[in-house]
Parts: structure tokens; sequence; C-alpha cells
């Protein structure tokens, strides 16, 4: 709630924000901020990095550490950051096509090597800052600039992605769920290893203008009756989850983590020496 | 008594994307002539802080009343 800790996170000379009324990133960054104060973190400890994009904005609105870096590369920055100092908090927000597609490699890569991270992807299903061109999770037979008669390719399971490539938490959940968005980031900021959440997010401006979600509340009718919990979805047939939102968290494990590892190497090293 | 809660609303931040209109189950709140959302009904708000928490430009403060103190 934007009591004053909230308020207190947020560099108000730069609001209100450039979002579109009603964006889903807003809704996302207020979960953020909500999470972190629950937590109770120092913002001189928290580091939130960013890439390029719409959802990219949001490090520059949150008072804390922040780093808006390279398109797709805001993992690669986080990571080296985190390497350095390991005791910081490290959250990086990135959009759909900055994870998935302009920085896949480094998400997968990521994944595999679990540093503590914490990874928000705002999934809108779009490129919606550069005009609203198809990204790697536009739904297939929607329109977008680049498919003017619809998109035939399939789109990626960002949380699929993760949990093969070896994130040691994986959650879903979309933005007309906002407390769910804010208990699965502070699981995630908890958790040591690299947590992806994945919230499904809206761009009217681009995505629903075209796809019969015009308005921002469009959007949230259609998550609210799109969403399916984990324990439903696992008694539905492939059939019935068809265009369906599968929303709970997938992945929970222990896993070693990568900034302890490399502890240990250094001590092992020095033994050595 | 049931509670009674103060909202307020940040009309500089409020863009009137109606979000919280929508979400309300008590339809306690309207969008004024200058396409910002205002609580019409305050008395029937119920505290949930669904529209507080669905606010993307963080325009929404739910306060509880201060005759609830005593």
């Amino acid at each position: 709630m934007p009591g004053t800790e909230v308020l207190s996170w947020i560099r108000t000379r730069f609001m209100p924000h450039i979002w579109c009324p009603g964006c889903g990133h807003g809704i996302i960054m207020h979960a953020l901020i909500r999470a972190l104060v629950a937590l109770g973190k120092d913002k001189k400890q928290t580091v939130v990095a960013s890439g390029i994009g719409c959802s990219s904005r949001m490090a520059g609105y949150i008072d804390a550490c922040t780093l808006h870096s390279t398109h797709g590369r805001s993992l690669a920055f986080a990571t080296g950051i985190k390497m350095h100092r390991p005791e910081l908090t490290v959250v990086d927000v990135m959009g759909d096509g900055d994870c998935s597609a302009i920085g896949g490699n480094h998400f997968i890569h990521a994944c595999r090597r679990n540093i503590d991270i914490t990874a928000i992807i705002m999934n809108n299903n779009i490129y919606g800052m550069t005009g609203g061109q198809a990204s790697p999770t536009t739904p297939a037979g929607a329109w977008a600039s680049t498919a003017p008669y619809g998109v035939i390719d399939p789109s990626f399971d960002l949380c699929r992605l993760a949990e093969g490539a070896g994130a040691s938490y994986v959650a879903r959940t979309t933005i007309a769920n906002p407390k769910q968005a804010e208990t699965y980031i502070m699981n995630g900021i908890r958790k040591k290893g690299f947590s992806v959440i994945e919230v499904i997010t809206h761009c009217h401006t681009q995505f629903g203008r075209k796809n019969d979600r015009r308005l921002p509340f469009d959007n949230y009718k259609y998550f609210k009756e799109a969403s399916v919990p984990l324990t439903k979805a696992k008694t539905m047939t492939p059939e019935e989850l068809a265009g369906k939102l599968v929303c709970g968290e997938f992945v929970d494990r222990e896993v070693p983590e990568y900034t302890g590892q490399y502890a240990k190497v250094i001590e092992n090293a020095r033994k050595r020496g | 008594m049931a509670k009674k809660f103060k909202i307020g609303i940040n009309n500089a931040w409020c863009k009137g994307c109606s979000l919280c209109i929508g979400v309300c189950p008590k339809s306690v709140l309207e969008l004024s002539d200058r396409m910002k959302s205002t609580p019409a009904r305050e008395n029937d708000c119920i505290g949930c802080r669904q529209c507080e928490n669905i606010c993307p430009d963080f325009a929404i403060t739910i306060r509880e009343g201060e005759e609830n103190a005593r």
C-alpha cells in the first residue's frame, strides 16, 4: 500500500511515471516495492537492474541502487554485481523480449549457474515501446505490427524454460492478482538461488488495441477468467488448458548457489597457494 | 459498528485508467469529469485495499478512519 514506507522507495520527482494509463508495469512495481518493504530491505543494500524497454523504466523510479543497462544484458550486469558483492539483494526486472529474445542466452545461463538473483519478467506478449512487434511470447494467432495476419510461430513458455535451465524458484502470476505477485516476489527474494517470477501483464496500447482487449479493465477481466491455479491445472486435460494461464509456484528446490560455490573455490585456491 | 475508511487520491498522479473503479466490490469509486478517480460513496468502503494494490500510479491510499480507534 502506498503508505509512507512504499512512497519512500519511489523517486517521487519522476512521478507520475511514463507508462500509459492502466499499464500493468506500475502494478508490478507496486508489488515489488511492497515485497521489499515487507522483507525489511535496506535501500543501500538493494540493487535493481534493468535492460531496455517499457518495463526497464522501472529501475528509474525505484529509489534503491539502480542500474539501467543494455538491451537483454541486464542479467550479465546483475551477475557482475552479485559476484563482486554477494551480500547485496539483486533484483533484475525484465520485459518478455528483453528476457527471452535479446537476452535469451543470458537468461538460460543465469538459470544454469543458479546465482542468487531474483528475475522478475513482465510478460506483456509484445514489444510495446517500439511499436507492437511480435515477441517470442506473443500467442499464436494474435495480431502484431510485424504479423498483420496473425502470429504463426508457437510462443515461449518462460516458466518451463527456466525450469529446464535449472532455476531454483519459478513462479507465474498475473497482474489481476497483485497480492499473489507480492508473495511470489517475496519468496523469490528470500530464496538462495536464481528465482524467476513471470508476471503476466498487458499492453493495451499496442497489443490489446488490436486483440479485443482495448481497455486496462478488459485485460484484468481476461486474466481473471483465463488464469488457472497450478493444483487445478494438474487435473485438467491439455485440450482444456489451451489458451489458459497456469499460475502458481512451479519449482522450489535447493540447488547449490553460485556465489557460495565460488567462495569455496577461492578458499581452496588459497589453501593450496 | 462497521469500520470507516478514508480514501486518499493523489490527483496529480492519477491518470484515470479506471482499474480501481472496475475492481471495487462496492462501487465506491467513480471517474470525475476531469477523468480522475474520486470516492463517490466513501461510506460504503470495506477497506479491502484492492484498488490500492491494483493502482499502477500509486495514487490511492486507504486509511482506517480515526473514529475506529475508540
